[in-house]
């Protein structure tokens, strides 16, 4: 019963935003536009929940004193400051978005530095688990070995100096047989999104409210 | 046989190293996709004007800020207007350092040859409203001046005043502008992308929804050649090769000490 | 000034994270920590200022609330959300979270049939005209039939199935050699950010 509110209202918006698709003009199409508003309210609102998650969990590891407490202190602490120079250039510069701001300072000394070398870590773990796991265990595996060798070697200059055909035959992989296939998966992923949101809109699929 | 995977990463290290100190150059190839994309720029009429999102944010920087740089290069020197964007926040700084970069070397000047719209959440919701209205998306510039007071903004109010959309994306925001740009309202896309989606947007290359396709460093690297302007992305080429050439040398040696075992146990 | 020092702070960070690569340490897990703290901290103030500040606040600061009184529906929405703090009030979020999934799924639908299905199949049946065409076509066709689940894979299907699987590898294969390149370019950046901007080294 409790279930009948919540469905009615995941079948109306949805219909509304279809709507606002096939019939683009007044009022469709604006009622599509402030739904889409509104979600990015919500969801701005829905961004605190994660935030006091994390921050809950870190603060009671500092209470407890449990192990890597003293981490947890830095995250805390690092959050914090952060969180206080957005403030105070939001209130110096009107955004804190502004370049000139210590938040993007903070951004451009801390933040750019630590995500690009974390992300960078993975050119080590790669090459590693290339040397350990790749493999020519069986048929398809062969495949792989082989299309992943074509394209490492064939799309960098060096395989065009080893031999002139190398690219060619990358840039044909790429192109046809590797293309295809994901076309092929794109279109099933597709049939399956559609499927899944007409019985989301129905309300048969409805495990997202828990 | 197992290696310390330290000795690997050592290796790695070197490779990568050595290549950058002593800066050797090799000659890069133009593939297909990246062609395409450099004609189909190259074709504008000077005075077009091009929408620009440079939809990624510092962890891929290395891959697509030489490909923004290059792309601009070509705009500029094609004398088009560039319209910047981002649907990421930070997206819009990076543009805007690029342009801030390239901009002089052409004499272009801010509000009548290029301008920076700025950054709106919502991704989906930004690109149906520049279908309706820019100013509906973004009623200001990145700095507060509303876009009537930019001589550049003059007649644009959609994308029937767009030629070419160009997305430099680091991860599936293409998707949303083939859906809603592409298809809904008909635009004509080029996309630059991380080496790490190339792959992912072949099927919309060869389905005409995107006109061009440049992939990761190498594309980069491609750009700057057509364009005559070899740069960081050219100069990163042979570290990229000789670290390609050890990945494959271990793959070998993986599979031929895994032949050598199998055939003991049999 | 504070270029200098800023790189110099960027420097340390980098190689802190680098430091993993030895082995797990102190420094590592210390940088790891400052990531998550700012990261949060960063998305935060974002979203004040590129959502609820400009769509919310601004327009009720500017042109009064008569003018804004549908925006009390998000923020009632907004606030219904938080009710997940609450156990045994949690069902009040389930309004807010069906009205966000309706819309998803309105976009999903609309989306995905006029901007991937209809031109995909279109660009797929095409004029027979080379080899490619042709390798196309099974290739799609055995791709799908492999993610054909509702029967067993046996006879032409498990045929077709097969054949698929080695498309679809072909495909891991190459997007897996490029996954190797951004990586590695992604450390070329790091490089030459501590042998360029760090060390004036090259």
């Amino acid at each position: 019963m409790h279930t009948i509110i919540p469905l009615a209202i995941t079948f109306f918006t949805s219909l509304l935003i279809i709507m606002g698709f096939f019939i683009p003009r007044a009022p469709f199409s604006d009622i599509q536009q402030t739904m889409l508003v509104w979600v990015l309210i919500i969801s701005g609102f829905a961004a605190l929940l994660g935030v006091d998650s994390l921050l809950r969990q870190h603060i009671k590891k500092i209470t407890t004193r449990s192990e890597g407490w003293a981490y947890s202190l830095v995250l805390i602490l690092t959050f914090f400051i952060v969180f206080g120079l957005g403030v105070f250039s939001g209130v110096r510069y009107g955004t804190a978005f502004s370049l000139a701001s210590s938040f993007m300072y903070a951004y451009t000394y801390g933040i750019i530095p630590l995500q690009a070398t974390m992300f960078s870590l993975l050119a080590f773990f790669i090459t590693s688990a290339a040397y350990r796991a790749f493999k020519a265990r069986s048929i398809d595996a062969t495949f792989l070995l082989v299309a992943a060798a074509l394209v490492i070697i064939g799309r960098v200059p060096i395989g065009g100096m080893l031999w002139s055909k190398l690219p060619v035959i990358a840039d044909w992989i790429l192109d046809w047989p590797s293309m295809t296939a994901r076309r092929g998966i794109l279109l099933g992923i597709t049939l399956g999104v559609i499927g899944t949101s007409l019985r989301i809109m129905v309300g048969i699929e409805r495990s997202y409210l828990r | 046989m197992s290696i310390d995977r330290r000795i690997i990463y050592l290796l790695v290290a070197i490779v990568v190293t050595i290549p950058l100190v002593i800066k050797i150059t090799m000659p890069v190839r133009v593939s297909p996709p990246v062609q395409l994309a450099y004609d189909k720029i190259d074709e504008l009429k000077p005075g077009s004007v091009v929408l620009l999102s440079t939809d990624y944010e510092a962890g891929t920087m290395p891959e697509l800020y030489p490909m923004t740089t290059a792309v601009l290069r070509h705009l500029f020197s094609k004398d088009i207007k560039v319209l910047l964007m981002s649907v990421y926040a930070l997206g819009v700084p990076i543009g805007a350092m690029a342009l801030d970069e390239v901009a002089g070397e052409y004499n272009k000047e801010y509000g009548t040859d290029y301008v920076i719209l700025g950054f709106k959440p919502g991704l989906d919701v930004v690109i149906v409203a520049i279908g309706e209205e820019i100013r509906d998306a973004f009623p200001t510039d990145y700095a507060g001046t509303p876009l009537d007071a930019l001589p550049i903004m003059e007649g644009i109010h959609n994308y029937n005043d767009i030629s070419i959309m160009i997305d430099l994306c680091s991860g599936s925001t293409l998707d949303s502008w083939v859906m809603f740009a592409q298809a809904r309202f008909k635009q004509r896309l080029i996309a630059g992308c991380t080496a790490v989606m190339a792959t992912s947007f072949y099927p919309y290359l060869n389905a005409g929804q995107i006109e061009g396709l440049i992939g990761g460093l190498k594309g980069a690297a491609e750009y700057e050649k057509l364009i005559g302007s070899p740069g960081v992305a050219t100069s990163g080429m042979p570290a990229q090769s000789f670290m390609h050439i050890l990945i494959l040398v271990l793959v070998i040696i993986g599979n031929i000490f895994y032949f050598i075992e199998r055939r003991r146990k049999i | 000034m504070g270029t200098v020092v800023g790189t110099w702070i960027a420097a340390f960070l980098t190689l802190c994270i680098f430091s993993f690569l030895y082995r797990d340490n102190p420094f590592y897990r210390f940088a790891e920590h400052t990531f998550v703290g700012s990261s949060v901290a960063y998305l935060l103030i974002q979203t004040w200022y590129f959502t609820i500040y400009p769509k919310l606040v601004l327009p009720v600061l500017k042109e009064g609330f008569t003018q804004n009184y549908l925006l009390l529906i998000p923020t009632i929405l907004g606030i219904m959300i938080l009710t997940r703090w609450f156990p045994n009030l949690r069902r009040i979020s389930w309004i807010p979270i069906s009205f966000t999934v309706g819309v998803g799924v309105g976009l999903a639908i609309t989306g995905s049939i006029q901007g991937i299905l209809i031109p995909q199949l279109k660009a797929t049946i095409v004029p027979i005209d080379s080899w490619n065409i042709v390798i196309m076509i099974i290739g799609v066709v055995t791709t799908i039939s492999y993610f054909y689940f509702s029967a067993e894979h046996k006879g032409i299907l498990g045929v077709s199935a097969k054949v698929g699987t080695i498309f679809i590898m072909i495909f891991f294969g190459a997007t897996f050699g490029y996954t190797v390149m951004a990586r590695i370019s992604l450390l070329i950046g790091r490089m030459h950010f501590l042998l360029h901007n760090w060390l004036h080294l090259i």
